[in-house]
């Protein structure tokens, strides 16, 4: 007799703990906007903040919003083009106030001039740079995203920005837009 | 008044659960390495200690001591926690999205921590009341918070300290472990309950 009550009271409890769950699941259930997704893959996640956002998922959420698409300078051409691809937009010139288009870019610091003063680890939004105070700081080139926001805080102007050398790993095929985009099309009636 | 003040303070340094009752190593070993993650396993632990031990004087008290099934504390109180998290997790998510991500993951992991049932079960071992219950988990917890950020900080010095070979990694780790425990049965004394 007592294992029939047991049994029942924990199904029971078990019961109304369920039950509140699934009331919750869809009382509290938060919509997720999944454009913001499809536009956060599309951007190229340097979080350098040149559009004016912390980051690039925060510019993500404000396209989703409405706002313009072309304040991506590292993105570049190819980027607004793919944004008004999936936003069914315009393609509009790139914001000039936000900072020109340049080709890749990768931190190199002259470790020899380095003096350890951790200032430009506390800039880089990547963490793509090793190195403790009063010890040489170094950058690691694959997680280096070539944003420029380690330049300024150095006291002692030791980080060049040199362009990465084209070789047979990151060379792309130059995108024929002269060619297949533009095509003029004639309207017979 | 006091009574209550004596227990917060026995729990966060006397019978500190990390140092001296050795419940939730896992956390304290695992997500030790940086600061900033401590301080959020922290604030975690804290939250969910503290309705763990409010959430299992409720059960013990108003189900299982009426019915006499002490005997199925253990699983009850595994799943009142479970239900608690879950169900503050998805208020949090909805409420505030700035907490929810400071928080983060870690609101889950913390479910299935031996600090979170041993504290429900110590409450029914000690006959806590209300008050006294809510006192020992978030004494536990601050505990426990104390411990981690304080064990954090100093993995973060030795991480960039020169550590003979032998010791490197988890070894130093747990000498430093087993050396603030040591330290923390200094406070062996300071409260007489």
């Amino acid at each position: 007799m007592e294992i029939i009550t047991a049994t029942l009271i924990i199904t029971l409890f078990a019961t109304v703990c369920g039950a509140l769950l699934g009331f919750a699941s869809i009382k509290f259930r938060t919509e997720v906007n999944p454009i913001v997704d499809q536009i956060n893959e599309l951007l190229p996640q340097t979080q350098c903040g040149q559009c004016g956002h912390p980051g690039c998922r925060p510019y993500a959420e404000a396209i989703a919003n409405g706002e313009a698409i072309n304040r991506c300078p590292p993105g570049g051409e190819a980027g607004i083009k793919a944004l008004a691809d999936l936003l069914e937009l315009d393609v509009i010139a790139l914001d000039e106030s936000c900072g020109e288009e340049i080709r890749e870019r990768v931190a190199v610091i002259r470790e020899d001039e380095c003096i350890g003063c951790t200032k430009c680890i506390q800039a880089c939004p990547v963490d793509a740079i090793v190195g403790a105070a009063k010890l040489m700081h170094t950058v690691i080139a694959s997680e280096c995203t070539g944003c420029d926001l380690c330049v300024p805080p150095c006291p002692v102007d030791c980080i060049d920005m040199p362009f990465v050398a084209i070789t047979t790993d990151n060379w792309r095929f130059s995108n024929p837009d002269h060619s297949v985009n533009f095509i003029s099309i004639k309207q017979v009636s | 008044m006091t009574d209550i003040l004596l227990l917060l303070v026995s729990t966060v340094l006397v019978n500190n659960f990390v140092l001296v009752k050795f419940l939730g190593l896992c956390p304290f070993m695992g997500v030790s390495s940086r600061v900033e993650t401590a301080t959020g396993m922290a604030a975690a632990t804290t939250f969910v200690l503290t309705m763990a031990s409010l959430a299992s004087y409720l059960i013990n008290h108003f189900i299982l001591e009426p019915f006499g099934l002490e005997y199925l504390q253990v699983i009850s109180f595994i799943l009142a926690i479970a239900v608690v998290v879950q169900f503050t997790e998805m208020v949090i998510h909805k409420t505030s999205p700035m907490l929810y991500r400071l928080l983060g993951i870690f609101l889950p992991l913390i479910t299935t921590n031996c600090a979170v049932l041993g504290v429900a079960l110590l409450n029914v071992n000690k006959g806590h009341n209300f008050i006294e219950s809510i006192v020992y988990g978030f004494g536990a917890a601050s505990g426990f918070s104390l411990v981690l950020i304080l064990f954090a900080a100093i993995r973060e010095r030795i991480a960039v300290a020169d550590v003979p070979k032998p010791f490197q990694g988890a070894a130093i780790s747990l000498i430093t472990a087993g050396l603030m425990s040591l330290a923390f049965m200094g406070f062996t004394g300071l409260v007489k309950l």
